[in-house]
Order: structure tokens, then C-alpha cells, then sequence
């Protein structure tokens, strides 16, 4: 079974192996502009919403946080032309490790220290004690 | 997948048998890897940036009395240096094109393009930061200002080296040609440039923007 797996794998390498040199995808004037109106697009309306304060914050939060996952995926398909498939899988994979790994990171952090501030709250109120 | 093919081995020898144990290291071609290798750098940087972010996130609300995002910013001037970066993106994208069409003079101008619009996009930070530093909202001031700084900055000076690269670059492919090497580290500086754009969003969402909601 496994070795089967191996096989597989090793059959799509040799294919890879015979365009080598020009097997990247270098995406077309199409895309790129794709890319690019879409991105103009994503950038233009969370400053439009910062700017003109047509939302609530914390909607206005949400709202710029999704434009903002949207923008980078924009970015990933079309610029740097993200697939499954590139480099045989590998650059999927690790881009998914980096993710796992940023999240538990970042949020970790986030949520360990929002506790910690909430939990030492008196000890930061010494000027109005005083 | 047939049992036939199912034992297809790695390689073969000069007489079509099947070696299924190669004893010497197969030959990669030069620059196989670099492309995945390339990818695992910026995957780290990644990882550089979260950090950055993650302290900005902890800290980025301790003003110590001191000037608050809202004092600082300046919105529109944040959405020209987007625009900047956006556009050199872009432009990168053309010089790729006209690099897989072998045209060299079109791929230089687009190069060259792209150059300047991160030499402004440098220039407007400078200028922000320089503001900023006159009004006394120095690294040192809050721990609000030394995360910023510190990413921004961090940002900043990727730029500033993604800018000299490119520069390498163009006197490279001048002196050399569109050879292979040339071609598979203008593909590399493309990853890099994207990526710094990337980042970015993320900077101008978490740091501009949500620093003007607070």
C-alpha cells in the first residue's frame, strides 16, 4: 500500500522532471489584472468604511478582518499562484504547517495576555487610588 | 493504478530493468530545489512577521500616556503607500510576463517601474516615521510605539532589501541575459515581492485601521 503510494509519487515526479525549467505557473496578463482589481477593490472599501465611520466599530472590525483574509487568498492564487499542486504538494503543505503554527501563536498570545490584563486590573489602577 | 504500473521502479538501467535501489544520488538538475527551498525561507519569515504581529497585538493598546493611534495616523496617506506597494506588485507581474516571453528590455522597464514604486513606498514611510519621531512619538515613547515601530519597521526594511535585490537583479540580467539562473531568481524576488505585499494587508488592517477604530 505504501509503496504504492511511493510509486505514485514517483511517477509524477518524472512527469514534473520532463518540463523542468518552465513547470511554474506564471499566471497570464489576466490573471494578474484579475488579481489586481480584486485587491483594489478589497483595499478600497475597509478604508472607505474606516474612513467615513459608516459602521459600528466592532462591525467595522469584522467587516476589515474578512476583506482582509480575502485580500491575502487574492494575493495567494493570483500573484504567487498558490495551488495544490505546485511543487509537487510541498508548498501547500508548508504554507499550511505556517498557518497551524501562526494561529496557535497569535491567538495564543492574544487570548494568554487579554486574561492576564483582566486578571492584574487593580494593580493598574495606582494613580486613581492615589 | 494497474499492478503493472504499481511496480514501476524509481529508475531504470541501460538494459530497461528495473533498479529499485538506486546506489548513486540520481542527478538533480541545477536550481531543482531552489524554487520549494525559496518558499520554506519566506514560510519562516512568516513565522518572523506573526511574532511582530502577536507583540503589536499584546502591547499595541499600552499608550503610557502617550500618543494613541488615532493622534498619529494619517488614513489617506496609508492608502497612498498601499496603492504604491499594490501597484509595484502588479508591475512585478508584468515584468514576469515579459520574462517568460524572453523580451528583456520590456522586462527591465517593468523592473525598473516596479523599483521606483517601492523607492516611494519607502520614501512615504520615511516620511511618516520621521513625522512621527518630530511630534515625539519616538520607539522609546510607549509600548504602543515600539511595537509599531518594530513592525513596520521590519516590513520596511524588507522592502528596502527586496529594492537592492532588485536592482542586483536588473545589472545581472544587463551583463548576463535572460539566462536560467537569472530567470529562476527574478522567479524568487517575484515570491519575495508578492509576499512583502502579503504582509502588508495584514499591517495596514491590524495596525492603520483597526488603531483608528479604537
Amino acid at each position: 500500500m505504501s509503496a504504492e503510494a511511493h510509486n505514485d509519487h514517483a511517477v509524477d515526479h518524472h512527469h514534473d522532471d520532463h518540463h523542468h525549467g518552465d513547470d511554474h505557473d506564471h499566471g497570464s496578463f489576466k490573471t494578474y489584472m484579475i488579481g489586481f482589481l480584486l485587491s483594489v477593490v478589497l483595499t478600497a472599501i475597509p478604508f472607505w468604511l474606516v474612513m467615513t465611520e459608516a459602521l459600528a466599530p466592532q462591525t467595522t472590525g469584522l467587516v476589515i478582518t474578512a476583506f482582509a483574509v480575502v485580500q491575502i487568498i487574492v494575493h495567494m492564487v493570483f500573484f504567487l499562484h498558490m495551488n495544490h499542486k505546485s511543487e509537487g504538494g510541498w508548498n501547500m503543505l508548508a504554507l499550511i504547517f505556517t498557518i497551524v503554527i501562526v494561529v496557535i501563536a497569535v491567538a495564543g498570545s492574544v487570548w494568554v495576555m487579554y486574561h492576564l490584563n483582566t486578571n492584574m486590573m487593580p494593580t493598574h489602577d495606582m494613580q486613581t487610588m492615589g | 493504478m494497474s499492478h503493472a504500473a504499481s511496480l514501476n521502479p524509481d529508475y531504470v538501467d541501460e538494459a530497461g530493468r528495473p533498479i529499485y535501489h538506486p546506489v548513486e544520488e540520481p542527478h538533480h538538475p541545477e536550481g531543482h530545489s531552489t524554487m520549494l527551498g525559496f518558499w520554506m525561507y519566506l514560510m519562516s519569515d512568516c513565522l518572523i512577521f506573526a511574532m511582530l504581529f502577536a507583540v503589536y497585538a499584546v502591547v499595541g493598546a499600552n499608550y503610557a500616556a502617550g500618543p494613541s493611534p488615532k493622534d498619529l495616523f494619517d488614513l489617506p496617506l496609508v492608502a497612498l503607500n498601499t496603492s504604491m506597494l499594490l501597484l509595484s506588485s502588479i508591475t512585478y507581474g508584468f515584468a514576469m510576463l515579459a520574462m517568460v516571453r524572453n523580451r528583456t528590455a520590456q522586462m527591465q522597464i517593468w523592473l525598473a517601474i516596479t523599483g521606483v514604486f517601492g523607492l516611494c513606498f519607502l520614501g512615504i514611510e520615511l516620511y511618516e516615521f520621521a513625522h512621527m519621531i518630530h511630534l515625539g512619538a519616538t520607539p522609546q515613547r510607549s509600548a504602543f510605539l515600539s511595537a509599531f515601530f518594530v513592525l513596520v519597521g521590519t516590513h520596511g526594511l524588507h522592502v528596502t532589501f527586496g529594492c537592492i535585490w532588485l536592482v542586483t537583479l536588473m545589472v545581472q540580467v544587463w551583463r548576463k541575459g535572460l539566462i536560467p539562473a537569472n530567470k529562476r531568481r527574478l522567479m524568487c524576488l517575484s515570491l519575495f515581492w508578492h509576499f512583502l505585499d502579503v504582509i502588508w494587508i495584514g499591517v495596514f488592517t491590524f495596525v492603520y485601521l483597526f488603531g483608528m477604530l479604537r
